[in-house]
């Protein structure tokens, strides 16, 4: 059974279509990418399973559960945790505190645990800082943890953002856009900490412009176009269909 | 704790353990205690503006809440006499209800908004308090107020028990306060501040967090109010205007958002100037005129120029250092961002770490 079902999803903003009967599965333990030209409404998709926005029409379906109308940090509870397009670390927290954070659901220390400092906050916590730095090792920025996020270079902090998100222990991970304005070596880097993310067993969806690393690390493509789906398959199938191509390039002469 | 810091604390525990024995003087000791009041507040506060980030204005209200609160459990007005230290918690957390009142339909509101709103309800309450004279006594306030007993001990209108009241609270509010910055909950808090969209993909309840941050911030300024009421046996509503609230603010400001030690700190010194050092400069002032014979400065009451003073050292702040005196690691570099905003460049790099201060 697929871990994440969109079955027939659609959301309108007033008069504008952003996704249009859109269904979609993700199978655990693969690499699925979403792709298509600026503004097919993949960000979309990913705000509508998250619960930053509930669909007009159609189901969320995550292991089992129906996720419409959940708040993101009830979705964050079910397992699925994701990074952003734009950045969105916490700025001037360190990078340990970033990655803490990320564990919020995971911890259960009430109010009185953490203002009297119990021993049962105090060992969740403790046990909270290996996990972070266990996840800044697993990312390459051990050497990093009281650097403030924002002072970290682009490419780190897309890596924080990464162990952010890891460390709600999801099952599904939602990656927006992680190779945008890296370099190729990055890049690389990046496709090598993708597969050993699957290979620690969460799955992964994934928004990317970038085809190289799509067509890499993808075991299934979906494209959308003016929030419709227009393709799907393995990579090499679908880096041939012609309404692929159409879509990216316009219609040929 | 470091080394210095640990000594700076010791050195502040001595004083403060000491002070009514090396400084006699009971007017003195009363504008000690005054200056706790402050301090707490000023820590209530922070939990919500520099902690959650909330700008909330009208602060002074949940401090009038605590001290009515007791006036009414514990005075002739309602013919109940309640003990002070039952109401010490009772005062607390009717503030604290009054916070998440005032917090639950104000939570989609940010920034200037959320501002504005508070700052209405800073001035509904004393609004509420002259006008509901049948309850409140209007502009003439609450008095005979049941002043605290201990073991059969009345403190009456002697200084030095309140004093001492008034450390213990501080103390224990600054040991709960710096655990919770380091804990689930204040991560929550500071992640709330920085990116709420983030903090909520992190599984954090932001309506719950940022209610609770306006409960606990309001149970300090209950507390607070309930010991002030106590002290001085009568109330009314010119004590909580929105003067009030900005002195609070100020406090923080001046000290250094988000840090306990400098909230601490800032809260101290806009008490004091409040309670002793400008009463004290007037009548340094009159007898400066007396003896040269200028009657201006024999008629000058510096207290009249009190927020004149607030706001000058608000201004003076703002242009000199804006991070406050004793800043958390995080304001600082928010608001020095544009001197060295650099990216880390391999080993030479050690320098930005940040290094929160651990109180």
């Amino acid at each position: 059974m697929a871990l994440l079902s969109l079955r027939e999803v659609s959301k309108s903003f007033g008069g504008l279509i952003a996704v249009k009967e859109l269904s979609l599965d993700v199978e655990p333990g693969s690499i699925v990418s979403l792709i298509g030209p600026n503004g097919a409404g993949k960000s979309t998709v990913f705000n509508l399973i998250t619960g930053i926005y509930e669909p007009t029409h159609g189901d969320v379906v995550f292991a089992g559960r129906r996720l419409n109308g959940l708040k993101p940090n009830a979705v964050c509870a079910a397992g699925i945790m994701r990074t952003f397009q734009n950045i969105r670390l916490f700025a001037f927290m360190t990078v340990l505190e970033n990655v803490m954070v990320g564990q919020h659901a995971r911890l259960k220390a009430a109010v009185w645990d953490g203002a009297l400092h119990t021993r049962f906050a105090s060992n969740e916590d403790k046990a909270a800082d290996r996990k972070a730095m266990e996840l800044l090792e697993f990312v390459g920025l051990e050497a990093y943890t009281s650097f403030w996020a924002r002072n970290l270079p682009y490419g780190m902090q897309r890596r924080l953002e990464i162990a952010r998100a890891l460390a709600g222990e999801p099952q599904l991970l939602l990656l927006d856009e992680p190779a945008a304005g890296t370099n190729p070596a990055e890049k690389d880097a990046l496709m090598q900490l993708v597969r050993s993310i699957r290979d620690r067993g969460v799955t992964i969806l994934l928004i990317e412009h970038d085809m190289r690393l799509v067509m890499g690390i993808s075991d299934e493509v979906h494209v959308l176009d003016y929030g419709e789906k227009i393709a799907q398959g393995p990579p090499q199938a679908v880096r041939r269909n012609p309404r692929v191509i159409e879509a990216y390039l316009g219609k040929g002469a | 704790m470091s080394g210095p810091r640990r000594a700076f604390w010791a050195v502040l525990i001595l004083i403060a353990l000491g002070l009514p024995f090396i400084d006699r003087n009971s007017a003195h000791i009363s504008a000690y205690v005054d200056t706790g009041y402050i301090v707490l507040l000023a820590l209530g506060l922070n939990i919500i503006v520099g902690y959650t980030g909330l700008l909330a204005l009208g602060f002074a209200a949940f401090y009038a809440v605590g001290a009515y609160t007791y006036a009414f459990f514990a005075s002739p007005q309602f013919g109940m006499h309640v003990s002070f230290w039952l109401m010490l918690a009772g005062g607390g957390a009717v503030s604290a209800l009054f916070g998440v009142l005032l917090g639950a339909p104000t939570l989609r509101l940010r920034g200037d908004y959320l501002a504005i709103v508070t700052l209405g309800f800073g001035e509904i309450v004393p609004q509420l308090l002259q006008n509901l004279d049948k309850y409140t006594g209007g502009p003439d306030g609450i008095a005979s107020i049941d002043q605290p007993r201990l073991f059969g001990f009345s403190f009456g209108f002697n200084p030095v028990p309140y004093y001492y009241v008034c450390l213990a609270v501080l103390a224990i509010s600054l040991w709960l306060l710096n655990n919770l910055r380091h804990s689930r909950l204040g991560r929550a808090w500071m992640a709330i501040r920085e990116d709420e969209l983030a903090a909520a993909h992190m599984g954090i309840n932001t309506t719950a967090t940022k209610l609770l941050a306006f409960a606990m911030g309001s149970a300090f300024a209950g507390l607070a109010g309930v010991l002030l009421a106590g002290k001085y046996g009568a109330v009314s509503p010119s004590g909580f205007d929105f003067n009030t609230s900005i002195m609070i603010l100020a406090a923080i400001v001046l000290g250094g958002m988000g840090n306990l030690t400098g909230v601490f700190v800032g809260g101290i010194i806009i008490g004091l100037l409040n309670s002793l050092l400008l009463p004290q400069a007037s009548n340094l002032m009159h007898a400066l005129g007396r003896f040269t014979h200028i009657p201006v400065l024999q008629a000058v009451d510096l207290n009249q120029y009190r927020f004149m003073v607030y706001g000058g050292i608000l201004v003076l702040v703002m242009l000199f250092r804006p991070e406050g005196l004793i800043p958390s690691a995080t304001r600082r570099a928010e608001l020095r961002v544009q001197h060295h905003d650099a990216v880390v460049t391999g080993a030479g790099a050690e320098h930005m770490a940040a290094q929160e201060p651990v109180v």
